[in-house]
């Protein structure tokens, strides 16, 4: 397949996009990445995703596909000839679905406000941070990944935030492996398993600059 | 062996009823308990540990939580009238669509309603019920001819709506802006799997009074 048949709207740094790119990596899909300035934002990304605006943007064939989790369960519809991203029965599949959706109503809005809050709010974000990380936890278990044996749609969704996890530790002020080490020990094992994972994800200190000089932006001071 | 489904939820929540028009779609027997959300049941608490929030669908003892998780685990498990188009491409469409429904008409056309139709909150409700709008096109239904899971989650805007219109004296969905969608809502409230799985209006009217209304 033709590398222009396939484009990707991507930011480097967006945990959503990552999930895109390990889930074309798993797959082996050759594409075409195009990096977004998201303070001034192209045409195509806008012709694109009219609606939100934002990355990631799959385009196969001049069709675009939106919002991250929808964009891998398509590629994992489409190439399903290779690494399998989702279990056969609906229940698995579910289950996949409600956590990965949890992730997205909770993990990022959450952790955003430790890097943009102070005070009572930034408390209150600490406490539900980390108990998010415990049910994700405790739905890993004693399972490798969360697809069970083999990497899956959940790994590939939770993987990207930890890159985020310098960033995270530093502006929440707690230490991660030791409040959930569980959770680390299953990102450094996706890191070291994954050739999809550690060739997407981008170096912790990277993303941490890149949280520092956002705060700069908000004028959050350090 | 029967399937054994059980649908913990309540009356008014137009989320329930998104589930309840699934199941109905699919001509799924289920027994529906109903849940007092100021005494969560402990059964609930245990299959919803996360939300403690209906709907919970219980299917052969397995929990399945989130609306429309829920509808597509509904469509997964059981054959007969699909639910999601069957390209890939089609489903990414409706699954966009349903999303944002959720994330972006519902939040905005509550406040809308919850600040008496103030000017500013319809504004937001209404850009966002644009694109709701425009994405209909000439069709009957978001799925064409027949409902998928867009109409399905859209549930709120063709019915809770216009009850809450009605508590409050207020108008969000207007005929100049929403012809489509308005036209969208009476087809789609008629349809006879929806109508079975509706709640009688005077409840969402009262529900609307007693909880906005009193200036």
């Amino acid at each position: 397949m033709a590398k222009e048949e396939l484009i990707l709207l991507d930011f480097w740094a967006s945990m959503y996009g990552m999930r895109v790119r390990i889930a074309l990596a798993e797959k082996g899909i050759p594409y075409d990445y195009k990096e977004q300035d998201l303070r001034n934002k192209s045409q195509l990304l806008l012709d694109s995703n009219p609606v939100h605006k934002k990355i990631p943007v799959l385009i196969h064939k001049g069709n675009p596909i939106c919002e991250s989790s929808i964009i891998v369960e398509y590629i994992d519809e489409v190439w399903n000839h290779k690494a399998p991203l989702f279990p056969s029965d609906p229940c698995g599949k579910a289950r996949a679905r409600f956590w990965a959706d949890f992730i997205d109503k909770k993990l990022y809005q959450i952790g955003r406000k430790l890097y943009t809050t102070k005070g009572e709010e930034h408390e209150a974000a600490r406490v539900e941070f980390i108990e998010c990380l415990k049910l994700l936890e405790g739905e890993l278990g004693d399972k490798p990944y969360f697809g069970g044996e083999s990497f899956g749609y959940l790994d590939v969704s939770l993987i990207p935030f930890y890159s985020w996890f310098q960033a995270y530790e530093t502006y929440g002020n707690f230490n991660l492996e030791l409040e959930c080490p569980k959770l680390i020990a299953w990102a450094k094992r996706c890191i070291q398993n994954k050739e999809s994972v550690s060739s997407t994800l981008p170096e912790l200190p990277k993303v941490f600059a890149f949280v520092q000089y956002l705060r700069k932006r908000f004028g959050i001071d350090d | 062996m029967a399937d054994v489904v059980k649908l913990y939820g309540l009356e008014g929540s137009p989320f329930v009823c998104r589930v309840k028009i699934a199941l109905n779609l699919k001509g799924i027997e289920y027994e529906f308990v109903v849940e007092d959300l100021s005494n969560k049941s402990a059964d609930l608490i245990k299959y919803n540990y996360v939300y403690k929030k209906v709907p919970v669908l219980v299917h052969n003892g397995n929990p399945v939580s989130e609306s429309l998780v829920i509808v597509e685990y509904a469509d997964d498990a059981w054959k007969g009238v699909p639910i999601l188009p069957q390209d890939a491409y089609g489903k990414a469409q409706a699954r966009f669509w349903a999303k944002f429904v959720d994330d972006k008409c519902i939040p905005t056309v509550f406040k809308a309603i919850g600040s008496h139709g103030q000017e500013q909150a319809v504004a937001e409700a209404h850009e966002q019920l644009q694109f709701l709008e425009n994405e209909l096109k000439d069709n009957k239904f978001f799925g064409g001819d027949n409902i998928n899971l867009v109409d399905i989650s859209a549930t709120f805007i063709a019915f809770w709506l216009g009850a809450a219109e009605e508590a409050l004296g207020i108008k969000v969905l207007t005929k100049d802006k929403f012809p489509k969608l308005i036209k969208w809502s009476d087809n789609y409230v008629n349809c006879q799997v929806v109508k079975d799985s509706l709640p009688p209006r005077e409840i969402l009217v009262a529900f609307f009074k007693k909880r906005f209304g009193g200036n």
